[in-house]
């Protein structure tokens, strides 16, 4: 993975000294709250309901075994011994004193790490593949080109103060696990006929209050002019983006108002004038980066594995781990494994400090010093050598880590929701926790099949429930928690946003109403048919039918 | 209101003369986008030094044609949160080349003065009794930059490959000449 | 009659608290002063505008509440979270104190 050089390592200790003296002048008062704001705010400190939150970069969601090791110290240290990790790939610590951070933030530097913009109207962390470079249908390791787009956009003194927060994804892959159609700019890799790699980039998609599936406004960018076209729709947004209503200030907001091809043709002339000058992306350095990609030192495995396949037959439990957590993996002998931090009844995308570290050990023992964050919130070891699942897994069982539910109705995404955050209008992590229980039984689990429910707490959708085949959006009716439920959305290359199937449920209804829907689909299903394949074919028509019979 | 340069707090030469306020017959005066397009002949028949204020959404492309005509750019941020000018800055010295003095004005934070002056911005105005010399430290605060911008600094892509092209301009013409050296252009130009 | 108190979170920590007899700030709801009136409400905030400008919270707003003998409980769900900690992890809630105190 990427390492920090003098310039990279200047850049984030200056900046901790930097926010060091803000911090000084905020309590000196110097600064009032309002200046103060958004200078915390780039540096990924909220005031949330309990406490401070700090919000920590992990970019393009790769995180080294050193650096797991440094959150799972300064959870202990710093907070209450845990930390969530986020739809965006990042980590949040949610009881943070605002005079510990500059602490917080110089412990980060040392191992390679920052705050640096995971707030703000300004570029966010770039996300990616979290299977990329292992994965047997990618086409180039995306996390080359994020890191360079992080770099171009950190500090970037013309957009810092863009009319609101901007995200970017990357595939490298024609299976899009990075839900790059719902970023304010996606890029997919791919080949032209010339047989060159480069970026079909589109923009304007997003959830929140709006959700749009983005437009492609060119299908083939050559890798060097990456730079200079990101800098023109960038300009383009800044200079016409909306300023006087926060809520239509995105710009999938401004895509759709001048309509795509107008939007096209305003950065394809910004970007003639700034084309081949010095935005061209020098070879030499994505060479350089290319190089801390590069595959770690694979062993040479036999495609047969006996103590593997042994296990397999003898243990049905590792069999049924296996067939959801375990992913193919692109090198002979190896594979991917994910690491479910959705236990039954746990609260999605939480880890303890003690499971951090245990699963450094175990990505040093079973791998190559390397983990993954995905943006469903679990986490991932990338390259395990397939002679190895079954340690791993008895291990990962004493962690409970290894609920085999990856992709299943028990794989619930949720974002903190009003038990924690300042802006939801009702709790999710509790639906998810009564939904996780209701349906905690895994042969049933594996027979309803792949089912994404994911959850946000308020219309803002950090809990991605547009993309979820069942969504759940709390609301706030009459001063109680209702939830609206959506259905057929979908992250990946066939994008989709759900359908509202009708009236919300009160907090005691929500269960019932997704056990409504699931058994309705069972009832309809063609043979092997998944979830969303289902709904696409029949339509919201059965499943609101039945939800709504008894009103 | 105080003004600062890179260089330290400066006096103001320049007037602003409000839309309603009548135009003095002499002395450098900045007037509004919408009072240069209604008084057009008479400003240029001025003999003094002419300054343009634009607001957040009036972009530079409205004044392409007549850059020479003034020394000095002052651009509006209504808010501080509304970053528009960064853009026009830049598109006013790289897009139009622009080489008078380029004013930031309105909503201006400390820590935003290093940004600004990365857009090509040379002067700011402050508000009244605060410690120009911290804000100006500001200026300092990260070394390294990682993209190239209006400025001359060079962006870490040319530090670590010598690309004369990962450079920004790659000159001095990213701001305006300090006070003191009079611009060839206009003799009578106020220090 | 609307009875209210004022919340903020601390400056330095972040944590909520509560504006209670002699411009102290405690986490615990049952010590808040109770604005019985809407003139003794916005004195309250006055105070903690104050505070805020002093340093010492941030972000101060009155919030309704209801009163059953000692116990001081907020009308809105959000601000039961608020003072209690979140559902979902009872072990970092703060229960609700027993000492209440209202003033006009």
């Amino acid at each position: 993975m990427y390492r920090y050089d003098d310039y990279d390592q200047t850049l984030v200790n200056e900046r901790v000294e930097q926010f060091r003296d803000q911090v000084n002048r905020r309590v000196a008062g110097e600064l009032s709250d309002d200046e103060f704001k958004p200078l915390r705010l780039t540096n990924g400190l909220y005031l949330q309901l309990h406490a401070y939150m700090l919000r920590i970069a992990v970019p393009y969601g790769t995180l080294s075994t050193l650096q797991l090791r440094k959150l799972a110290e300064i959870a202990r240290r710093y907070d209450k011994g845990y930390g969530h990790f986020t739809t965006r790939q990042n980590l949040q610590f949610n009881w943070i004193r605002l005079e510990d951070t500059p602490d917080i933030l110089a412990e980060l530097a040392t191992v390679e790490m920052h705050a640096i913009q995971t707030s703000g109207n300004c570029i966010r962390n770039v996300t990616a593949d979290h299977f990329a470079g292992v994965a047997g249908d990618e086409i180039e390791d995306p996390r080359i080109y994020c890191e360079i787009i992080r770099q171009w956009s950190t500090f970037h003194p013309e957009f810092s103060f863009l009319p609101r927060k901007f995200k970017i994804a990357v595939t490298g892959s024609p299976h899009d696990r990075a839900a790059v159609k719902v970023h304010d700019i996606g890029l997919r890799m791919h080949r032209n006929e010339a047989g060159e790699i480069g970026f079909e980039v589109l923009v304007g998609g997003g959830q929140g209050r709006t959700p749009v599936i983005a437009k492609t406004i060119r299908p083939f960018l050559p890798k060097r002019h990456l730079l200079s076209y990101l800098e023109a729709i960038l300009r383009i947004y800044n200079q016409l983006g909306r300023r006087d209503n926060l809520y239509k200030a995105r710009i999938k907001i401004l895509v759709d108002s001048v309509g795509a091809d107008r939007f096209t043709q305003l950065v394809e002339e910004e970007w003639q004038q700034i084309r081949d000058g010095y935005l061209d992306l020098p070879a030499a350095e994505i060479e350089r980066i290319r190089g801390f990609f590069a595959p770690p030192p694979y062993r040479t495995l036999d495609a047969h594995v006996p103590e593997y396949e042994g296990a397999l037959r003898r243990d049905l439990r590792f069999a049924r781990w296996v067939r959801t957590n375990v992913t193919p993996h692109k090198r002979r002998g190896y594979a991917i494994v994910t690491l479910s931090l959705k236990p039954t009844g746990g609260i999605p995308g939480d880890a303890t400090d003690a499971q951090m570290d245990a699963i450094a050990d175990l990505a040093d023992r079973y791998g190559f010093g390397e983990v993954r964050v995905s943006h469903e919130q679990n986490l991932v070891l990338p390259d395990v050598a397939q002679a190895d699942l079954y340690e791993l897994w008895k291990q990962l069982e004493t962690l409970e880590l290894a609920t085999p539910n990856i992709g299943l109705a028990g794989d619930i995404i949720a974002c903190p929701g009003l038990d924690y955050c300042a802006l939801a209008n009702a709790r999710s992590i509790p639906v998810a926790q009564q939904i996780s229980r209701h349906f905690s039984d895994l042969t049933k689990l594996l027979d309803i099949g792949e089912l994404k429910i994911k959850i946000s707490g308020c219309i803002n959708a950090c809990g991605h429930h547009h993309v979820g085949h069942i969504g759940i959006l709390g609301v706030d009716k009459h001063g109680s928690e209702f939830y609206q439920i959506t259905l057929g959305g979908s992250a990946d290359e066939n994008a989709s946003i759900g359908d509202i199937v009708g009236p919300s449920f009160g907090a005691a209804e929500v269960v019932d109403a997704v056990e409504t829907i699931i058994d309705t689909y069972l009832h309809v299903r063609a043979d092997g048919e998944r979830f969303l394949d289902t709904y696409r074919r029949v339509g919201l028509k059965p499943f609101k039918e039945k939800l709504y019979a008894a009103h | 209101m105080p003004l600062i340069r890179a260089t330290g707090a400066v006096d103001d030469p320049w007037r602003f003369v409000q839309d309603e306020e009548p135009l003095p017959e002499a002395g450098a005066v900045i007037v509004t986008l919408a009072r240069w397009q209604a008084n057009r002949d008479q400003l240029t028949a001025r003999p003094t030094p002419l300054g343009l204020r634009l607001k957040s959404d009036q972009p530079p492309s409205l004044i392409a044609g007549d850059i020479e005509r003034f020394d000095i750019i002052a651009l509006e941020f209504p808010k501080f949160t509304n970053g528009r000018a960064y853009s026009s800055a830049r598109l006013l010295r790289e897009r139009y080349g622009f080489r008078g003095e380029l004013r930031a004005v309105g909503n201006v934070l400390r820590d935003q003065l290093a940004f600004m002056r990365r857009c090509g911005f040379d002067s700011f105005e402050i508000p009244p009794q605060v410690d120009a010399a911290a804000w100006l430290s500001s200026l300092g605060g990260i070394s390294v930059v990682y993209q190239p911008a209006t400025d001359e600094r060079a962006s870490v892509l040319t530090l670590r490959h010598g690309t004369p092209k990962g450079q920004g301009r790659g000159d001095a013409r990213a701001h305006s000449r300090d006070p003191v050296a009079p611009t060839p252009s206009s003799p009578t130009r106020v220090g | 009659m609307a009875l209210q108190v004022v919340t903020a979170n601390r400056l330095g920590d972040g944590r909520v608290v509560f504006l209670a007899d002699g411009y102290r700030w405690v986490e615990e709801i049952g010590l808040a002063r109770v604005g019985e009136t809407e003139e003794a409400a916005t004195a309250l905030l006055a105070i903690a505008e104050k505070a805020a400008a002093d340093r010492i919270i941030v972000a101060p707003y009155l919030i309704g509440v209801s009163t059953d003998g000692d116990r001081i409980t907020p009308t809105r769900y959000r601000e039961v979270l608020r003072a209690r900690g979140p559902s979902s992890h009872p072990e970092f809630g703060r229960p609700p104190s027993a000492t209440a105190a209202a003033h006009r």
